[in-house]
């Protein structure tokens, strides 16, 4: 092990590692609140819906990640004049804004994918009994529908932000400053190996610490579940809530 | 849009000819790292389904790193490392330079990211199968390597096959990444193409319908696939 070099690059590779996290959350963020409307329009009954929805969820899930972030980086580039008339050309011109846009779109297609899985999972005598009781679509859909999708939804969504994390390391490629970019940096002025290992070891401690997060706040979320569930009550309450606890 | 087009020609005057090489590269280091990668990820499964519980450890170990490290990360540290590794085997013998294909490397680096989530499959796949069928296999006689041959595996293919199939789409995306260590797949192709044009929404936006394409015709062989290893069987519903 090279001191040396941590010493020289150790503080930079936190920094990269901050940014990797300010680049994920705000993707992931963004991308939950894009997921929404685009999952209900998967399950709407309007067909141009629908077709929309399907052709963005299908583009973003069945594409390579770099690529499309080589559409939206270098294929910006050629709308210059258009974007800076509409005064978006500052958003292009960035390469981290760039990443942060690409990761949205492809997060809030897998995300929608997941809401879509979730949401049809839970089942209609739940709103059925909802509009029997006289409750209209909206509270419905928020009060009843989404707290049990969610329950179903969040393993899942664990993995797409772990694949997220994964993922947003292909930012370095486009001279994002994250922690694989300056872990590439590190390596490419002093061609030491153990930058690359250390980086393996930033990014292990990332993951298990979302994954230990995650299931502790699932055990939380689902603790009126888990609570000496009887077979039956455990049956009704959700689908399949083997999955959901364990 | 009619130049554009023109661009894709065939030939010296368009970039058809070369972005068909590189998507044809891409496809032959796909197909080239499932073999290897179901192969270690199987093992690796064996590995962490067995009772010895430093296999157990170790197999698991593989499996959290793989999973957890960015592909482009194992994808750099196999190249490099590899290189190095390489490197110094080779001059305890001989004093020559020898280089790491690439190819070589993204097949290997691939294949092992392939192998941590395969073993994942592969073992929730063996724990959907009971164990009558290890019971009845011994009562019949069958050694512990015929059971796996003859009574375990034919059933976990049909488990692992959904798992496995939405591994080989990610595979296939996760080739792109190569591009970075100078192999000349559709990305780099693209890029190239890219670069002697300056028409690079064009170019990048072929490459992602050319991607997409694969993805669309790997969904239907898979669903053949699916219909072969469900022949057997009889579900519910």
């Amino acid at each position: 092990m090279n001191l040396d070099l941590l010493a020289r690059y150790g503080p930079r590779m936190l920094e990269g590692l901050m940014i990797t996290v300010e680049l994920v959350a705000i993707s992931v963020a963004l991308g939950a609140l894009l997921a929404v409307p685009v999952a209900l329009a998967r399950l709407s009954k309007a067909r141009i819906l629908r077709a929309l929805s399907f052709g963005y969820v299908y583009l973003f899930r069945g594409t390579p990640l770099l690529a499309q972030l080589f559409l939206v980086y270098y294929g910006s580039g050629q709308f210059r004049d258009a974007l800076e008339s509409v005064g978006l050309w500052w958003l292009f011109r960035d390469p981290f804004y760039c990443a942060l846009l690409t990761f949205t779109l492809n997060t809030g297609a897998y995300q929608a994918e997941i809401l879509r899985g979730a949401i049809r999972s839970v089942a209609r005598g739940q709103s059925e009994a909802a509009a029997a009781l006289g409750l209209r679509p909206f509270p419905t859909f928020v009060k009843v529908i989404m707290p049990q999708a969610m329950i179903v939804a969040l393993r899942p969504l664990g993995n797409e932000i772990v694949l997220m994390i994964k993922g947003s390391a292909v930012a370095a490629v486009v001279t994002v400053h994250d922690l694989m970019g300056v872990t590439r940096l590190a390596y490419s002025r002093s061609f030491d190996i153990s930058a690359y290992l250390w980086a393996a070891v930033l990014y292990l401690i990332l993951v298990e610490a979302l994954r230990r997060v995650w299931n502790g706040l699932e055990r939380r979320l689902t603790r009126h579940l888990s609570l000496r569930p009887t077979k039956e009550a455990s049956d009704h309450l959700v689908p399949d809530a083997e999955d959901a606890i364990s | 849009m009619q130049d554009l087009f023109a661009l894709l020609q065939f030939g010296s005057d368009g970039w058809g000819d070369e972005i068909a090489a590189g998507a044809w590269l891409t496809l032959r280091l796909a197909l080239a790292t499932l073999p290897f990668g179901l192969a270690v990820g199987f093992l690796v499964a064996l590995a962490r389904n067995s009772n010895r519980g430093w296999l157990v450890a170790l197999g698991s170990l593989f499996a959290t790193v793989f999973r957890g490290l960015p592909e482009l990360l194992t994808l750099f540290i196999i190249y490099y490392g590899g290189q190095i590794l390489l490197q110094k085997a080779v001059s305890l013998f001989v004093d020559t330079y020898v280089e790491v294909s690439s190819f070589v490397a993204g097949l290997v680096a691939l294949g092992l990211v392939f192998a941590g989530y395969a073993s994942e499959v592969f073992l929730g796949a063996f724990r959907g199968i009971g164990r009558g069928q290890y019971e009845a296999s011994h009562a019949l006689g069958l050694r512990p390597f015929a059971t796996l041959r003859l009574v375990i595996v034919p059933q976990l293919l049909r488990l692992a096959l959904p798992g496995l199939a939405n591994l080989w789409l990610v595979l296939l995306k996760d080739t792109s990444l190569v591009s970075v260590i100078a192999l000349n797949d559709l990305l780099r192709e693209t890029a190239v193409a890219v670069g002697a044009t300056k028409e690079p929404f064009f170019f990048y936006l072929i490459a992602c319908l050319i991607y997409l394409a694969m993805s669309i015709v790997s969904s239907f062989g898979i669903g053949g696939i699916e219909r072969w290893s469900e022949r057997g069987h009889v579900g519910a519903r």
